[in-house]
């Protein structure tokens, strides 16, 4: 896979969620994932298509996730919920469609579906390329997500 | 910048459009309306008055841009103030949104202030 589709997605994702959560936000080593368990218990997933073809997911853990979207609505939010799941899946949208920007940029054009969430613990993550799965983890105030970035070259 | 006016917020994210109406709110509007599509938005605008869209772009049933299209060609909301807050920034949307005749252009992700200006803008 191509390294170079990885940087924006980690730009992208520091910068949606300082923008919209307050949220400081510390990216960790990016490492190989070898199996389709979600590390969090709230995830995004969006299908991309263009140059490459993968997808992106970002995994919340719950103590994560509610801090950041307590701090985007400016109310405190203490359950998994269709308000945090729907918060999650514009999350995703959003760091997918800064991301796109600056992947179009270097003259990498991609597409983006409509994301799909998913609730629960020890969830799969299913990506739509066979390519290896690059995870990516983050560390914040309220808790940690990672981002995991799948295209097939 | 005249806050009595009625605003419509379309997005098919409930999370964008809850936002949207906390800085809508803060900045004095009350008069607010949403919709989560393009269709259900076009519903609303042929049965009220409304004096300012503020639009998603990627939406299912009809996108942001199509109901761009169709509230220029009409013959009522032809020069009323469209907004399209979305996250497809690439040159090629932005030229399609100008062209189409946007008002202004928000890319998400988003602060309060940029929100603020642009309206300052394009209520004046």
């Amino acid at each position: 896979m191509d390294v170079k589709l990885i940087n924006p997605f980690i730009n992208a994702t520091i910068n949606v969620l300082e923008t919209m959560a307050f949220v400081t936000v510390t990216a960790g080593k990016p490492y190989l994932k070898k199996d389709n368990v979600a590390v969090g218990d709230v995830t995004g997933v969006l299908g991309l298509t263009g140059v490459a073809h993968g997808t992106i997911a970002v995994t919340f853990e719950e103590n994560c996730i509610l801090t950041v979207v307590s701090n985007m609505f400016g109310e405190k939010m203490d359950s998994l919920n269709e308000d945090i799941a729907d918060a999650v899946g514009e999350l995703t949208n959003m760091i997918s469609g800064q991301a796109r920007r600056e992947l179009d940029e270097v003259g990498k054009v991609f597409k983006a579906a409509i994301p799909s969430v998913i609730t629960g613990k020890n969830h799969t993550i299913r990506h739509y390329s066979d390519g290896p799965k690059i995870a990516i983890p983050f560390q914040t105030d309220g808790g940690e997500f990672t981002i995991e970035v799948c295209f097939d070259r | 910048m005249d806050t009595s006016i009625k605003v419509l917020i379309v997005d098919d994210f409930a999370t964008m459009r809850r936002i949207l109406k906390n800085i809508l709110k803060q900045l004095g509007f009350k008069n607010l309306v949403e919709a989560d599509d393009g269709t259900t938005a076009w519903e609303i605008l042929e049965s009220q008055e409304i004096d300012l869209i503020i639009s998603d772009w990627n939406m299912p049933k009809m996108t942001g841009l199509e109901l761009l299209k169709k509230v220029r060609a009409s013959s009522q909301y032809k020069t009323a103030p469209f907004l399209m807050v979305t996250a497809e920034a690439q040159k090629q949307n932005v030229i399609e949104a100008v062209q189409a005749g946007v008002s202004n252009y928000v890319v998400k992700p988003f602060t309060a202030e940029a929100i603020s200006d642009k309206l300052k803008k394009i209520l004046k």
